[in-house]
């Protein structure tokens, strides 16, 4: 399916009008949601590694950098996608679904449109364009939310956060993160589409589309984690 | 023109089309008519390419259509437009951009031009003023109407109607059917109408077949309807009280 989803498109401005209203769909769509999880991550991360810290000769501004490798290398991609899994593969898996079963694909193909191509390379291209954008201000939003728990609730001083922030960074990381990111933003879009794309029957296989999608996205995305930390480190 | 050969299709150990051989003229309303599991829209289905048959084939003018490549296949499809049950119109897009989503994958036209083929398309099924209403906005009949429009916008050689008449008014079916005739004259087009609906039958029934547990029984006009002595056509075409009543009648100042 992948073949023929990723064929030349009949009319480019076409698919490049769906890819941007997917761009704004999975990016503008999802900053809310992935921007407050991102904030209490970084919060309670940061809320955390100061009790475990508290009374040991390890300095406090360790805080800041543990929080933002953790961030990079981990959290902010891992948890972004997989909470991207939950909102915009099932949404897609939904979608494309809704349309298999109210006929509105095969009118698509009998129109001549090839509609693999049409549904769903739009949606991977957004992807894996967008979500490692979204990730990126995940990973911000959560070392300010390190900052926010554990400055203005005396921890630390912003001084001492903001050195452990600035310590031994590897860019390398971030390159890291965006290398996941791309990586689980195909995974989520091609599942999710997968499973929309070949539903039959009625509303509950739609339901269990919607819900393989989320499963099978997470399971993969989390042994993609597995891999790329395994090839990359 | 449009021609089956030894057309069979299967799901799993039900033969559901047992063999079919016919023709779809050209300039003419096919109907294939059949009761609830007869093979109609698997034959519809077969004609379009959106199922595989098991063995045979469709012609398309001497073009074997399940030769093609998936390329020609497509280039082929343009010529085809269909009207489906449910319409299938996109929810997301209004009646306009409904009308002129073919025009965009596959035409160069400028947007004056897209605007006057839709608006045209829209005369030609007596729709006025609702471009920019969206399907869940309009009614049963107006989107069969619109489902029409998107169908022959870009003047197909081939129209497939799949129960074109269903949920509909007995007027409004009328309307419908009246429609699809005058398209298919005009443009001396190949239509195909799958129906159950008995109106349509002696309505538009220029060529008519019928199937019957996956056979074709009958063929022919609605005018050999009346005349014909086949049992099944008549168990189908009379299947309610009144009609008997009505064909006795007929029958019996007949003499």
């Amino acid at each position: 399916m992948l073949g023929t989803a990723f064929q030349k498109p009949e009319k480019p401005i076409m698919y490049y009008k769906e890819t941007m209203r997917q761009m704004n769909d999975i990016g503008v769509g999802s900053v809310i949601i992935v921007a407050l999880i991102s904030f209490f991550i970084g919060a309670v991360t940061a809320v955390q590694f100061a009790y475990q810290l508290n009374g040991t000769l390890v300095p406090i501004y360790y805080i800041g950098y543990i929080l933002r490798d953790s961030t990079i290398i981990e959290l902010a991609p891992t948890i972004t996608c997989l909470v991207l899994a939950g909102k915009v593969g099932s949404n897609m898996a939904a979608e494309i679904g809704g349309m298999r079963q109210k006929e509105h694909i095969d009118a698509m193909e009998i129109m001549g449109v090839n509609t693999a191509a049409y549904l769903i390379m739009p949606k991977v291209i957004a992807a894996v364009v967008v979500i490692p954008l979204l990730v990126a201000i995940a990973a911000f939003i959560s070392i300010v939310g390190g900052f926010v728990a554990s400055v203005p609730t005396g921890y630390m001083s912003a001084e001492e956060y903001t050195q452990g922030v600035r310590s031994f960074f590897v860019a390398y990381n971030v390159l890291l993160m965006f290398i996941k990111s791309v990586v689980f933003a195909f995974l989520l879009t091609t599942v999710s589409c997968y499973q929309g794309y070949f539903v039959t029957g009625g509303s509950i296989e739609l339901g269990k589309a919607s819900t393989n999608a989320v499963v099978f996205s997470n399971v993969l995305i989390l042994l993609a984690d597995y891999m790329i930390a395994i090839i990359f480190t | 023109m449009i021609r089956t050969e030894n057309l069979k299709k299967s799901f799993g150990d039900n033969e559901v089309l047992k063999g079919i051989d016919m023709e779809f003229i050209n300039g003419k309303t096919n109907l294939i008519i059949g009761r609830s599991g007869a093979g109609k829209t698997v034959l519809l289905k077969l004609l379009v390419g959106l199922h595989e048959p098991t063995s045979g084939t469709v012609f398309y003018d001497d073009i074997n259509f399940f030769q093609l490549s998936r390329k020609d296949v497509r280039k082929l499809r343009m010529e085809v437009g269909m009207l489906f049950q449910g319409s299938a119109l996109f929810d997301s897009m209004d009646v306009e951009e409904n009308i002129r989503f073919p025009l965009d994958m596959f035409t160069s036209m400028t947007r004056k031009e897209k605007k006057d083929r839709v608006n045209k398309c829209l005369e030609r099924v007596n729709l006025d003023g609702v471009n920019h209403q969206y399907p869940s906005e309009i009614s049963g009949g107006m989107k069969k109407r619109v489902g029409i429009a998107r169908a022959i916008v870009l003047d197909p050689k081939y129209l497939f109607c799949d129960e074109p008449n269903s949920g509909l008014d007995p007027k409004t079916a009328l309307v419908i059917d009246e429609l699809i005739q005058d398209i298919t004259r005009d443009n001396n087009i190949t239509t195909v109408i799958n129906t159950h609906d008995m109106n349509s039958v002696m309505e538009i029934g220029e060529n008519i077949a019928l199937l019957h547990h996956g056979n074709l029984v009958w063929r022919g006009n609605k005018d050999e309807v009346m005349a014909s002595d086949n049992e099944i056509l008549h168990d189908f075409i009379f299947a309610s009280p009144f009609l008997q009543r009505l064909r006795a009648d007929a029958m019996e100042k007949q003499g």
